[in-house]
């Protein structure tokens, strides 16, 4: 749609956010902070076994502990077969999972739930549920699940979408464009680097948690902690046998999310107990049980083969990818298929293309949706990759990205070849800042004063790297976003919507968005969202969908309901509507100058004359996903003694369009560049030889704290999306995407080693010092 | 158990299990804010204060508490009356999901109480054992230093 040029009031001002003043007095707005009277405790009993069958699971005894209410597992409970993914419909990912299995597939599985009176309860029935297990071989590594002979760890008949369940491939894709392998033949200058990432997670501060209650007429209502009520409303339906209709979804405010709580996990267990006791149960993961049970990234390879001319222009990239989905295959296609569609647009000059990889089952932790959603791991391989092409060509790496990048007007074949599970949509790129973005941020770090000049201060050396990312905004023929604006008799306005503020700030600025498009404070518009009673529909947040999908939902209701607004005031006027402006609160005649206040024109439409509800429900289902741009640029220290990688400074210059909320999409960028660091530095998941996770605390498994943060510059570099609300595009994931790459390429600069696997810790730095890369 | 002790300058006289956490307590008797994030101590979000030293609530058990003065933030500011840290909180955008927030305006409160000037390095250092997720912290620090100068400025009520 055509962005009018005119006076820009909300958008772009970083306003107080509109959950704001609650969350900073900590009110009780998050699921848990409700507290229902009767309220039993669902505990759930997890796997002690990496891959087992349960001969047989024994109750009686769990059942006689006092206050036990419910037991789930597998011999009470239906089995539907579906997945945790929390998609839309239809669901790219298999429906390989069932809620309560007579099989264990990692430890941490779900084995049975209790519902009891008291939490103490509730683990003492745990402990007392006896099952008898027949332990089986297991799979800990995806190469091991493709080995000849491997077990199968989805052997199950009713599984449905499964690649090649016996050989324990989850998804696979291969995606030609041109010949790649001629390519590669043909190019002057070939360069490639393969990046492996391990297990990692969101590490959201608050738990996955629900409470299941019935309403005064009796209906289910579920208040979660998710990302997609409207999913979890329709998946929880189908799992435990519930017409949709006797279910509520609402969803309060999220202690973050990452896509961690895009999966549906508790969910249906809590309802299922509620459904079976009559009465509401809370349920929330321990901290151990969310970084166990929950979800994480997906472990990846990612080997890229770049081929170039001399020029630095590069004419063949291969990329392979071997995926770790551990135990079940929620987000294994889609995230699969990311690693390419987000990355190989970015560098749009290649004739010969070839994307092709496979997601596998281990029996290992869950692996899901994680900010990035694959181009995180894409973009490790690749931007390294960049960095030793542009040392072949004796080229500096910022101007091998110049020469490379995609630029407004052009387009790339993988958008149309690759989807969400499926092929893609054709687009042209409407907006790209990337040369702007690579100008600022080489300038911010210094980039032409210390790139190939390490710095020695003691064992310390300096160096810097950059790398680049893009991103999407939404998914093409997959999301739709509906909002529902109505104006008060006061001149005031609701705006409802599916849209879901995971702490994001979405609907402060979904609130923006229509406050400029109305003329009105942003405190003149209420927002409520995410509850599916009361709200229009919405897929939910993922895939940095919510700026764009649901902001263009809501800037499309914000005219109609203007357009009603104008044809009130003009009939009190007496004036056509095309004189008429409205700002300020206000609507004016051009023409004569007479005025009503919005207060004016809300109080006549409800009372007065043609009595009416100003309001309007419009949708957007996203036919294009501008994507979002990003340079990124660090310096790290590295102590050549003990191998320790100090990243001293970290600047990030992106391009999401027109930034609706400066202050929060920095915030974005921030938070986004310190997982990433986290990333790079220090976080993985640590596995026993019976595959139990041995750092699953906050003590054992480090995020960075504020210790551990170097200087970060977040910089907008403005451009105007023409398809996006007000020109904006996404920009809640893109910043995840460069650290990895970035830190690694300035660990090269410094001292000569390629650091390929994540984390960099001062082991394996050392270690690759020691096996004689330079220094 | 008898229980009694001050919260939020209230006196309380209540009953509890000796071996209840006062996480538990705190948030039985309404203080939500008071977060439970981990519950060995490691992410901050239940911080509170106890006679003005901040302390994780998840770590003590009800009687530890037995004749002292007791803090959340529910006892700083309100809603409709918030305290300076929290205004800073808000104008500094330092609040993203804000489920670590009620620890952090905490623990912050509690270094601007013995140090109004505090370094860049000093409030990272203060507010090390609280994790957020959401920030990478930059305007967390921001806005304590923020608050900090209106506290020099004679801004704090």
């Amino acid at each position: 749609m055509a962005v009018e040029t005119r006076r820009r009031s909300a958008v772009g001002q970083s306003v107080t956010k509109v959950d704001g003043p609650s969350l900073v007095a900590g009110k009780p707005v998050f699921t848990l902070d409700l507290d229902l009277p009767g309220a039993l405790v669902g505990k759930i009993l997890p796997s002690p076994h990496a891959h087992a069958e349960i001969v047989r699971i024994d109750t009686l005894e769990a059942e006689a502990v006092p206050g036990v209410r419910a037991i789930l597992h597998f011999g009470n409970v239906p089995r539907v077969p579906y997945t945790t993914a929390g998609q839309g419909w239809p669901e790219p990912s298999p429906y390989d999972t069932v809620l309560f299995d007579h099989k264990v597939r990692f430890v941490g599985d779900r084995v049975a739930a209790v519902a009891a009176e008291t939490e103490e309860a509730a683990r003492e029935a745990l402990g007392k549920i006896r099952v008898e297990y027949n332990v089986l071989p297991a799979v800990l590594s995806p190469e091991e699940a493709l080995a000849d002979g491997a077990p199968t760890i989805h052997d199950e008949p009713d599984s449905e979408g499964i690649y090649d369940p016996k050989h324990n491939i989850a998804a696979a894709v291969d995606i030609p464009v041109g010949d790649v392998a001629r390519g590669l033949a043909e190019a002057p200058v070939r360069a490639e680097a393969t990046g492996e990432i391990p297990y990692s997670q969101h590490a959201a501060i608050e738990p996955h948690c629900v409470l299941a209650y019935f309403d005064e007429a009796g209906r289910l209502v579920l208040r979660t902690s998710t990302q997609v009520p409207f999913h979890v409303r329709r998946i929880v339906a189908r799992v435990v046998g519930l017409d949709p209709a006797r279910i509520r979804v609402v969803k309060p405010r999220i202690g973050g999310g990452f896509g961690s709580k895009q999966e549906i996990l508790l969910e249906p267990v809590a309802a299922l107990l509620a459904l079976r006791t009559g009465r509401p149960v809370r349920m929330s993961y321990t901290r151990q049980e969310v970084f166990v049970a929950s979800r994480t990234r997906h472990p990846m390879r990612v080997a890229v083969r770049l081929g170039a001319g001399n020029d630095g222009v590069l004419q063949a990239v291969d990329m392979e990818v071997l995926s770790n989905t551990g135990a079940y295959g929620t987000h294994a296609l889609t995230v699969l298929s990311n690693v390419g569609s987000k990355t190989l647009p970015l560098y749009n000059k290649a004739r010969h293309l070839r994307f092709h990889g496979k997601a596998v089952y281990t029996n290992l932790p869950v692996a899901g949706a994680y900010r990035g959603y694959g181009a995180t791991q894409g973009y490790f391989a690749l931007e390294v990759a960049m960095d030793a092409l542009a040392e072949k060509l004796g080229l500096d790496p910022v101007e091998l990205r110049r020469r490379n990048h995609i630029r407004v007007g052009e387009t790339s074949p993988i958008f149309e070849k690759i989807g969400e599970g499926r092929e893609g949509t054709a687009q042209i790129i409407r907006s790209c800042a990337l040369a702007d973005c690579l100008r600022i941020g080489a300038e911010r770090i210094g980039w032409k004063e210390k790139r190939g000049r390490r710095r020695e201060n003691g064992p310390w050396v300096h160096g810097v790297g950059m790398a680049c990312a893009m991103q999407g905004s939404g998914i093409t023929g997959v999301d739709m976003a509906a909002a529902t604006l109505v104006m008060q008799d006061d001149g005031s306005f609701r705006l409802l919507v599916g849209a879901t503020d995971l702490g994001t700030g979405s609907d402060t600025i979904l609130a923006q968005i229509a406050a400029e498009e109305l003329g009105v404070a942003v405190d003149r518009v209420l927002v409520y969202s995410s509850d599916t009673d009361f709200t229009p529909f919405d897929t939910g947040a993922y895939a940095s969908s919510t700026t764009y999908v649901s902001g263009n939902a809501v800037f499309r209701a914000a005219q109609d309901v203007r357009g009603q607004i104008l044809e009130v005031a003009g009939a009190a006027l007496g004036e056509p509507p095309e004189v008429l402006e409205l700002a300020g609160g206000a609507v004016e005649s051009r023409r004569s100058g007479r005025r009503l206040t919005l207060a004016e024109v809300g109080h006549r439409a409800m009372y007065v004359t043609d009595q009416k509800q100003i309001a309007a429900t419009a949708s957007f289902a996203c036919p294009e996903s501008p994507p979002p741009f990003a340079a990124f640029f660090c310096e790290a220290a590295v102590d050549r003694e003990t191998g320790v990688v100090r990243v001293e400074r970290f600047v990030v210059a992106a391009d999401c369009g027109t930034a609706i909320h400066p202050q929060g999409a920095e915030g974005q960028l921030e938070g986004a560049v310190l997982q990433g660091i986290g990333h790079a530095l220090y976080e993985e998941m640590l596995f026993a030889p019976s595959g139990r996770c041995v750092n699953a605390s906050f003590f054992d498994y480090k995020i960075p704290s504020s210790l551990d943060v170097p200087q970060i510059e977040a910089i907008l570099v403005p451009s105007e999306e023409p398809t996006g609300p007000w020109g904006a595009k996404s920009i809640s994931e893109i910043g995840i995407n460069g650290p990895l790459p970035a830190i690694s390429n300035a660990i090269y600069d410094a001292v000569g080693v390629r650091m390929v696997r994540a984390p960099f810790t001062p082991e394996r730095v050392a270690a690759a010092l020691r096996m004689g890369g330079g220094g | 158990m008898k229980l009694s002790f001050e919260l939020n300058g209230v006196a309380q006289y209540l009953e509890a299990d000796p071996g209840e956490r006062l996480l538990s307590l705190l948030r039985r008797i309404g203080m939500k804010s008071v977060k439970e994030g981990c519950d060995t101590g490691d992410c901050g979000a239940c911080t509170i204060l106890i006679d003005g030293r901040a302390v994780r609530s998840c770590l003590m058990v009800a009687p530890q508490v037995q004749g002292k003065r007791v803090t959340t933030l529910e006892g700083l500011g309100t809603v409709d009356d918030p305290h300076p840290l929290q205004r800073a909180f808000l104008e500094a955008g330092a609040v993203q999901c804000g489920f670590c927030t009620p620890g952090m305006v905490v623990i912050a409160y509690e270094l601007l109480s013995r140090n109004d000037d505090p370094t860049p390095d000093e409030v990272r250092e203060a507010i090390a054992g609280n994790l957020c997720r959401c920030t990478g912290y930059v305007k967390i620090v921001d806005a304590v230093l923020l608050a900090a100068r209106w506290k020099r400025e004679g801004r704090w009520r």
